[in-house]
């Protein structure tokens, strides 16, 4: 099958088509010249349609629509937005549209929308008009759960549907933790148990955590995997305590980073890309040496994987959705884009990088559509 | 009451690219409703949910800054979307 990879960078969007080995990539575009562009993602349901999260240095925050994948967008007709405040309430309203996450497989049309700050929309007509959910965004923790103070407010995100119950949501906010619902987000609970939070002054915090990216394996729904500010980490359900699998990484590299994902059939695979935690974070590759780990075994154990990759001197930044991989069943490509707007990409499970396009503006995200 | 608006370039993709389109209201908020009745999405991505101008937009009646939504719009008046931007 035609893959796609859809860049969405801090000055619009652009994609990357392979020849029939993966070998070499072209790339079109820009699309959105100039527009900000946060998250661009496929609709599986319905293969032809993709949503991209757009704002502007000035403008609002907006959602597109294409339902010709991708040739040509139209701005949805109710972007997400909070409900109008009442006298005395917070007044929120959306900077940006963070993070895109296509509904349950029972519900075509319906799509949820993660902002910051911390929000929840969700449309039920493909896109073009979205709702807050009340249950989440008036929910009357919600103030004590996020709040940090982070320089770019909160961000919800790693919106995951468990696929055998459209009503159980996972979500993340960053900084502010895990949270779970039942009920098709009527209601939502902390999951943050198990995780460090070695900024918080409580150890045993029930929120405040700060997930940089959770991923639900779609085959084994009761698997996830979170790549936190304070580690990686591993939870099957039922249990409600994460274990921290990044302990498992080499000493010298750590256990910080912003995306981990997932292989699409193999719930025990999964790839990081580790990142520099200390003194005063700076987020680059270790050592100016960037490497990708995988694990095959569930974060029993994980193995550097740097071939291709620069040697020295690279001081890369690689953000929580500027990761992925494709949908190959056995030697899955696996993909990232820089904030030095730089594209890499493996064909065979990380084993061998190359960079398939350069120069690019800052990237924020890297999908794979089909 | 008709007015004039100036249409800044990033919101050219609403109006079809005309830099000056035809309004009307005795505000503001007015005028903004009228121009979101022609070119469907305009408001709000220089107003929010919450009816506040957005921080990097200014608005102008004639030569004076409009502030709030409330602010009069006279007839003939030319209103002017400011749109700010900073760095790279």
């Amino acid at each position: 099958m035609a893959s796609t990879l859809w860049i969405g960078t801090r000055k619009g969007a652009f994609r990357l088509r392979p020849d029939a080995h993966r070998r070499n990539w072209r790339l079109s575009g820009p699309q959105f010249l100039g527009h900000i562009i946060h998250h661009i993602v496929q609709d599986p349901r319905e293969p032809r349609v993709l949503l991209m999260a757009a704002k502007t240095g000035h403008l609002g925050p907006t959602v597109y629509r294409s339902s010709d994948r991708g040739h040509t967008w139209r701005e949805a007709a109710q972007p997400p937005a909070f409900r109008k405040a009442a006298d005395g309430e917070p007044a929120r309203a959306v900077q940006k549209v963070f993070w895109l996450t296509p509904g349950h497989s029972s519900e075509r049309g319906t799509w949820y929308a993660g902002s910051s700050p911390a929000g929840l929309f969700r449309s039920e007509d493909g896109g073009e008009r979205w709702e807050p959910i009340a249950g989440f965004n008036d929910h009357p923790m919600l103030s004590r759960w996020v709040g940090s103070g982070t320089p770019d407010g909160e961000l919800l995100h790693s919106i995951n549907i468990d696929p055998r119950d459209r009503n159980h949501l996972y979500l993340a906010i960053s900084a502010g933790g895990v949270f779970e619902s039942s009920d098709g987000g009527a209601d939502w609970t902390p999951l943050n148990e198990g995780c460090a939070a070695d900024f918080l002054p409580d150890p045993n915090a029930p929120y405040g955590h700060d997930p940089h990216c959770v991923a639900l394996h779609p085959r084994a729904p009761d698997r996830l995997y979170q790549q936190n500010h304070c580690g990686i980490y591993r939870l099957d359900r039922p249990a409600r305590r994460w274990e921290r699998i990044g302990a498992a990484m080499p000493k010298s590299i750590g256990d910080v980073g912003f995306p981990i994902v997932l292989h699409p059939v193999d719930p025990d695979t999964a790839w990081v890309l580790p990142m520099d935690g200390q003194t005063v974070w700076p987020r680059t590759s270790i050592g100016g040496k960037p490497a990708v780990y995988r694990t095959g075994d569930g974060g029993r154990r994980w193995r550097r994987l740097d071939s291709g990759l620069p040697r020295s001197q690279a001081w890369l930044t690689v953000l929580r959705q500027a990761m992925c991989t494709d949908d190959r069943l056995a030697r899955v490509g696996v993909y990232f884009g820089t904030t030095g707007g730089e594209v890499w990409a493996s064909p065979n499970d990380g084993e061998r990088w190359r960079c398939i396009a350069r120069h690019l503006p800052e990237i924020y995200s890297v999908t794979h559509a089909v | 009451m008709s007015c004039t608006v100036h249409i800044p370039s990033p919101l050219r993709s609403y109006t079809d690219g005309a830099h000056r389109v035809p309004a009307e209201g005795a505000t503001l908020g007015e005028v903004l409703s009228s121009l979101e009745a022609r070119f469907a999405g305009i408001r709000f991505r220089v107003v929010d949910e919450q009816s506040r101008i957005r921080p990097h937009i200014r608005f102008y009646v004639n030569t004076r800054e409009a502030s709030e939504l409330s602010a009069p719009v006279g007839s003939g008046d030319t209103v002017h979307v400011i749109c700010a931007l900073s760095g790279g």
